[in-house]
C-alpha cells in the first residue's frame, strides 16, 4: 500500500493529511508531529488564548475523533530525527519508517536572544507553541511589568493582549517604526496611535542593549541609554524556517526548503509546504507565513502527490487583530514605490493601497472589509484600479 | 445541548449536537461537516465559513455586526436574508431544531 508520511503535524501537515483523504487517496497516511497537541491554530496564541479568553481544547483544528475516522495515523510527542533519501526512510527514536512520499511540513523556529546580551536568563520567552504559552501565563498579571523586543504583528499584538490583562508593556523596535519591514509608514502610524492610546509604551528606533539580573531577568537596558524594571520579557524577532532535517539530507535550501511550483524538494518523492518551504515568485525566493498559504500550499501538494500535477499560486493574506481593530492584508507588497489611502464607509475605518507604477500589488485594510475584500479580488484577478478611483471612486 | 442539522450544498443531511458557547463554525469543524472551510478559524476574516441559517431563528441568533455584514457581502455564493458568518454565531439552548445550509461555494 502507498504511503505518505508527513512531518510536522502544524497547519500545513493537517491540512495536507485531510486532504489526501477527502481526494479518496486509500493509501497510508502518517501524520508526525513533535508537540504533545493535536494540530492546533497558531493565530489565537498571540491573541484571545494569551488573554486567557480561549479555552485550550478550543484551539484544535479539527475534532478529536477525525484522525481516527479518516485513518490517519497520528503520532504525537514524536520528533523525526533523520531522513535517509536514499532508501526511502524516515527515523525517529529507535523506530524507523519506509515511505513513498514524504512531506516535511516542520514550520518555523522563532530567533531567540543571544546570550551575549542576557537571552539566557529566566523569564525570557519566544511564543510559537500552546506550550509556549503555558509558560508565558504564570508570569501574566495586572501590575506585572513585560518588555517586547520587537515590533511586528506577533509582537504588537502581543503587546495588545497583554495590555489588556492589565500588564505594563514597554515594546521596544530596533528600526525606525513598527512593521517597517510589513507595511508602509501610514499603517505603522496607525498602529502606533493605537498603542500608544491604550497605554502601551512604544519606542521605536530603540534596540535592546542588554537584559540583566542574577538569574532571572530583572532589567533591560536600551540603546537611548534608558534601563527598564521588567517581570518578563516576550522576544519577537522574526523566525527561522525549520529546515535542519532537510539540510542534513541534502535538499536543496535557500531561504527554507527549495520547492518547485508543484511543491516538490530536489528529493526525489519529497515535498514541502507552509511556513518551512521557499517558492521560486517572480524571480525570488519567497517564504510567505501565514494559515491561509500553508493550507493553500498543502493541499495543492496533496493534489500533486496523487498525480494533479497543478502549478500552486499563491493568493497572500492575512489578518491581524489588535485592540478592537482588525487589520486585513491582501496581496504582497514588497516593491511597491507609493501608497494611496481610501477613506471606509464606517467611522474609523480606512485602507492603504499598494502600487507599483499602475499596478495595485497589496492592501492594508483597517476595521475596513469591505475595501478588504474588493481588493482581494482585484488582487486575485490580476486587475489593477486606478489610484484616483482608489482615493475616492467607485471599484467594483 | 441543543440538536442542529447541517444541510450540505448536495442536500446530505447532517444531524449533531451542538455544544453551547461555541460558534457554529467550530461545530461544523468539529463534526467534519463539509463546506465549511473557515480558513481565519474564526476571526470574521476570510467569509469562508458562510451559511444560510434557519429564518425561524433569526430572533434567537442575534444581530449581524457591521463589519460581519461588510463580509456578507463579498461572499463566493449570493448573500441571502438568512446568510451569516457561521463563526460568529454562538450556540445557545433556544437553537435547538435549527438548520443550517451550506452553500456550494466558499
Ligand atoms: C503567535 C502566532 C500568531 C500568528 N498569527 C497569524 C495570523 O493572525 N494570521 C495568519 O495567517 N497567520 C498567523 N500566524 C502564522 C501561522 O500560524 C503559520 O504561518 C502557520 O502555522 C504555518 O503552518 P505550518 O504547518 O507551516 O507550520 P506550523 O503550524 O508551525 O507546524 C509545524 C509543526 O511541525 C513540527 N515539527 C518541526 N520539526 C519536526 C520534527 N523534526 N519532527 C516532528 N515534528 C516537527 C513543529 O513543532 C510544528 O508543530 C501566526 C503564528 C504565530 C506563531
Ligand atoms: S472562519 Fe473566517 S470568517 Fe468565519
Amino acid at each position: 500500500m502507498r504511503h505518505v508520511a508527513i512531518i510536522g503535524a502544524g497547519q500545513a501537515g493537517s491540512s495536507l493529511a485531510a486532504k489526501l483523504r477527502e481526494l479518496d487517496f486509500d493509501g497510508r497516511v502518517t501524520l508526525i508531529g513533535d508537540e504533545p497537541h493535536p494540530p492546533y491554530q497558531r493565530p489565537p496564541l498571540s491573541k484571545a488564548y494569551l488573554t486567557g479568553k480561549l479555552a485550550a481544547d478550543r484551539l484544535a483544528l479539527r475534532g478529536p475523533s477525525f484522525y481516527a475516522e479518516r485513518g490517519i495515523d497520528l503520532r504525537l510527542a514524536t520528533t523525526v530525527t533523520r531522513i535517509v533519501p536514499a532508501e526511502n526512510r524516515i527515523e525517529f527514536g529507535s523506530e524507523s519508517l519506509a515511505y513513498d512520499d514524504l512531506v516535511l511540513a516542520t514550520g518555523a523556529t522563532p530567533i531567540s536572544l543571544p546570550v551575549e546580551v542576557g537571552g539566557a536568563l529566566a523569564n525570557i520567552f519566544t511564543l510559537r507553541t500552546i506550550g509556549d504559552v503555558e509558560e508565558i501565563a504564570p508570569h501574566v498579571g495586572p501590575g506585572k511589568r513585560a518588555l517586547i523586543v520587537g515590533g511586528g504583528y506577533i509582537g504588537l499584538e502581543v503587546a495588545a493582549a497583554l495590555n489588556q490583562t492589565g500588564v505594563d508593556v514597554t515594546l521596544v523596535e530596533l528600526q525606525e517604526r513598527i512593521l517597517g519591514r510589513v507595511a508602509a509608514a501610514e499603517t505603522s502610524a496607525y498602529f502606533r496611535s493605537l498603542h500608544a492610546e491604550r497605554g502601551v509604551r512604544l519606542l521605536e528606533g530603540v534596540g535592546l542593549v542588554s537584559l540583566e539580573g542574577e538569574d532571572r531577568v530583572l532589567r533591560a537596558r536600551l540603546s537611548d541609554g534608558s534601563c527598564v524594571d521588567v517581570d518578563f520579557v516576550i522576544v519577537g524577532i522574526g523566525v527561522r524556517p525549520s529546515v535542519t532535517l532537510a539540510e542534513a539530507a541534502g535538499l536543496a535550501v535557500e531561504n527554507g526548503i527549495c520547492v518547485d511550483l508543484q511543491g516538490r524538494t530536489s528529493g526525489t518523492g519529497i515535498w514541502a509546504a507552509g511556513d518551512c518551504a521557499s517558492l521560486l515568485w517572480s524571480g525570488r525566493r519567497l517564504r510567505i507565513e501565514s494559515v491561509p498559504h500553508a493550507i493553500d500550499q498543502a493541499e495543492t501538494v496533496a493534489a500533486n502527490i496523487l498525480g494533479a500535477n497543478r502549478d500552486y499560486r499563491p493568493r497572500p493574506w492575512f489578518w491581524s487583530d489588535q485592540f478592537d481593530v482588525k487589520l486585513q492584508i491582501a496581496g504582497l507588497n514588497s516593491g511597491y514605490d507609493r501608497t494611496v489611502e481610501r477613506k471606509g464607509a464606517r467611522p474609523g475605518s480606512c485602507s492603504y493601497w499598494y502600487f507599483a507604477g499602475e499596478k495595485l500589488l497589496a492592501v492594508d485594510a483597517i476595521n475596513d472589509a469591505r475595501a478588504y475584500m474588493t481588493a482581494k479580488r482585484l488582487i486575485d484577478a490580476g486587475r489593477s484600479p486606478s489610484p484616483r478611483d482608489v482615493a475616492d471612486g467607485a471599484l467594483a | 445541548m441543543p440538536t442542529i442539522t447541517f444541510i450540505t450544498a448536495e442536500g446530505k443531511q447532517h444531524a449533531v449536537t451542538a455544544e453551547i458557547g461555541r460558534s457554529v463554525m467550530e461545530i461544523a469543524l468539529e463534526k467534519s461537516i463539509p463546506g465549511v472551510v473557515a480558513e481565519c478559524n474564526g476571526s470574521a476574516a476570510c467569509a469562508t465559513c458562510h451559511c444560510y441559517f434557519d429564518p425561524a431563528f433569526t430572533e434567537a441568533i442575534g444581530p449581524v455586526g457591521e463589519h460581519e455584514s461588510d463580509m456578507l457581502d463579498f461572499t463566493a455564493a449570493p448573500r441571502r436574508p438568512e446568510s451569516r458568518l457561521s463563526c460568529q454565531v454562538r450556540v445557545v439552548d433556544t437553537l435547538d431544531g435549527m438548520t443550517v445550509r451550506i452553500p456550494a461555494m466558499q
